[in-house]
């Protein structure tokens, strides 16, 4: 007799319905932040067209910008920022479940490591547009 | 006990690398090349962007900033198909997915290697 190979033994997979994310808010919240991804990678092959741009002379990247004033583009990029903020306050809440810090013998409060990823971020984001903006 | 060995460690160190790039680094790229430059709050000359995207250290920058969240894109989008349903698909979901962003740091690297 042959029994039917089942993949990863001893794993319950239980059958859910395709619309299981929209029966209450925290699967929805969930669903959201892993929709996030999607936004920032299509967001970094843009970025990514845009460098490939770069050599290609003023004409062509002038050409490429003119591309991205339009209305579509621009509401790609305000739901794309949404989204973006939306993974860096989520990752940034979760570094302190993660993220267990140790100073000596005490554990630093999860708190604290959760306020010092987001003060790195503010930091971070205002070097980065210093560092974009000059001149 | 299941100790078949697995390559899921190296790609979720991946995933928590680009997540974390992503969340630091991200916003403010989208907000300046996404919103102020195409509207016109701000512009950035070619010159400029050339000569910075010409640099070393910033092609390492734009080298992690674009290749690393891909892999974090990759880790995620494998699983929402998952969740959705595609579970008799997990094999070849997982190969495009990771596969989608070996793809992507290649070119990334392509691109780069060309300014």
């Amino acid at each position: 007799m042959t029994v039917p190979r089942v993949e990863r033994p001893g794993l319950y997979y239980p059958k859910l319905p395709a619309t299981w994310w929209l029966r209450n808010a925290n699967y929805f919240r969930f669903m959201l932040r892993e929709l996030s991804s999607v936004f920032i990678a299509l967001f970094l092959v843009v970025f990514l067209i845009q460098l490939h741009r770069l050599p290609q002379g003023p004409g062509a990247y002038a050409a490429y910008l003119e591309t991205l004033r339009a209305p579509g583009w621009i509401i790609f990029h305000v739901l794309a920022l949404a989204f973006a903020l939306y993974h860096s306050v989520t990752w940034f809440n979760l570094t302190g479940v993660v993220q267990v810090v140790h100073l000596g013998e005490r554990q630093v409060p999860p708190r604290l490591v959760v306020g010092a990823s987001f003060a790195l971020w503010a930091v971070v984001s205002v070097v980065l547009l210093w560092f974009l903006l000059r001149g | 006990m299941l100790t078949r060995k697995t390559s899921e460690p190296f790609w979720w160190l991946l995933f928590a690398a680009g997540g974390m790039v992503a969340a630091l680094l991200v916003p403010v790229h989208l907000l300046v090349q996404g919103l102020a430059v195409p509207l016109g709050w701000t512009s950035i000359s070619h010159a400029r962007m050339l000569a910075l995207a010409a640099q070393p250290l910033v092609k390492l920058y734009l080298f992690a900033l674009i290749a690393l969240p891909l892999y974090h894109w990759a880790h995620r989008f494998r699983f929402i198909l998952e969740d959705l349903g595609l579970r008799g698909l997990r094999t070849p979901i997982a190969l495009l997915s990771y596969g989608a962003a070996v793809l992507g740091t290649v070119a990334t690297l392509w691109v780069l290697w060309r300014i």
